[in-house]
């Protein structure tokens, strides 16, 4: 009993631990998805959370000590994102041809999201801070922290309703546009990039190549949209 | 393979250098994409070289958000008795922004009268 409180103790302060059970947990999520033949309520980012979240609670650990780990996992972020330029550059020719009509969604689907969450969050009773944390909350977090800030959110609250977002985009968005009858996957790909910018593109990307390539450019768009407007929008309506 | 990350890594890094010289509102990251299309629009062959491993690298791009959401998880503790607003706001606004944001390229595509790219 003692040896084996000796191996957890080693193992459970360095970063080899939590990284290879990210790894596990996520072929766990993964594997669930395959097997319900890629139902998108069976997210694979959602199962692995659930997962590791118990795992942290029955072990004690701190979300510190597994981010030793996990913050491997977490860095590749940046290069990902620098890594949406290649299919951006391989659909080149139809991002062009679909300039207008991109433009006019991310305008739409970038003002719905932020209006739209501040009106359903007014009349149900939220104010203030937590109102303002809630409207860059579909832009990739980077950005929507550095707009929170600069409009008196609360960062930490509107980093947790940034991923909460992205989560709910890539569970609802294949139901909901099937229901409306929207086939073209650069529309479908581009709204769900605006409306849940990573893991919205991350899930466009398990759906098809075109899909991913334009929901990463509507994520990019809107980053830029809410950097830009946000403001804006809170000097109007605040 | 250690060229293609490199060079991922060397547009992050002159994304992030170039957002904190210019002060810009854009995170580093997205600078560096910006970055590294112009370059592949200029010299295609670099864009042939890296999109293997770029595609492969994208295929998982779920896992990478996996730590950040285990954080969010840890939270929600915090915030569970302003949950139910919340979760209304965040619901009801992906929804409308996805629909609003699909119809409008539907129907913009429409009246310039390009048709639908049908998935084969």
């Amino acid at each position: 009993m003692n040896e084996i409180l000796n191996i957890w103790s080693y193992l459970s302060e360095g970063p080899l631990l939590w990284l290879t059970v990210t790894l596990f947990a996520y072929l766990i999520g993964l594997g669930c998805f395959n097997l319900s033949g890629n139902k998108p309520v069976v997210n694979p980012v959602l199962i692995s959370m659930i997962l590791l979240s118990a795992l942290l609670k029955l072990t004690g650990t701190s979300y510190a000590t597994y981010f030793e780990g996990a913050q491997f996992v977490h860095f590749m972020l940046g290069p990902a994102t620098v890594a949406l330029a290649v299919p951006l550059w391989q659909n080149w020719q139809r991002v062009k041809a679909a300039a207008v009509p991109m433009l006019a969604a991310l305008v739409v689907g970038g003002t719905v999201s932020m209006a739209s969450a501040v009106a359903i969050g007014y009349a149900c009773g939220l104010r203030g801070e937590l109102l303002l944390s809630l409207v860059p909350k579909a832009a990739t977090s980077p950005v929507a922290i550095g707009v929170s800030e600069a409009i008196g959110g609360l960062p930490t609250l509107t980093v947790a309703l940034v991923l909460i977002t992205g989560v709910i985009g890539a569970v609802v968005t294949t139901p909901l546009l099937n229901a409306l009858r929207i086939r073209d996957y650069r529309g479908r790909g581009f709204a769900t990039g605006v409306a849940a910018h990573g893991i919205g593109t991350a899930r466009a990307f398990q759906v098809h190549g075109t899909a991913g390539a334009f929901a990463g450019i509507g994520m990019v768009l809107n980053a830029i949209l809410t950097a830009l407007v946000a403001p804006l929008f809170v000097h109007l309506f605040f | 393979m250690i060229f293609h990350f490199g060079l991922f890594l060397g547009f992050q890094l002159i994304g992030e250098i170039l957002a904190r010289t210019l002060s810009l509102n854009l995170p580093g990251p997205v600078i560096g994409m910006i970055l590294l299309a112009v370059l592949l629009l200029l010299q295609p062959r670099i864009g042939h070289a890296i999109e293997k491993t770029a595609t492969g690298f994208l295929s998982h791009l779920s896992l990478l958000f996996v730590p950040a959401g285990v954080g969010v998880v840890q939270y929600l503790d915090q915030i569970s008795d302003i949950g139910l607003p919340l979760a209304a706001a965040l619901v009801g606004s992906t929804v409308l922004s996805i629909a609003a944001g699909a119809l409008t390229f539907k129907y913009v595509n429409r009246l310039r009268g390009v048709p639908d790219e049908t998935p084969e």
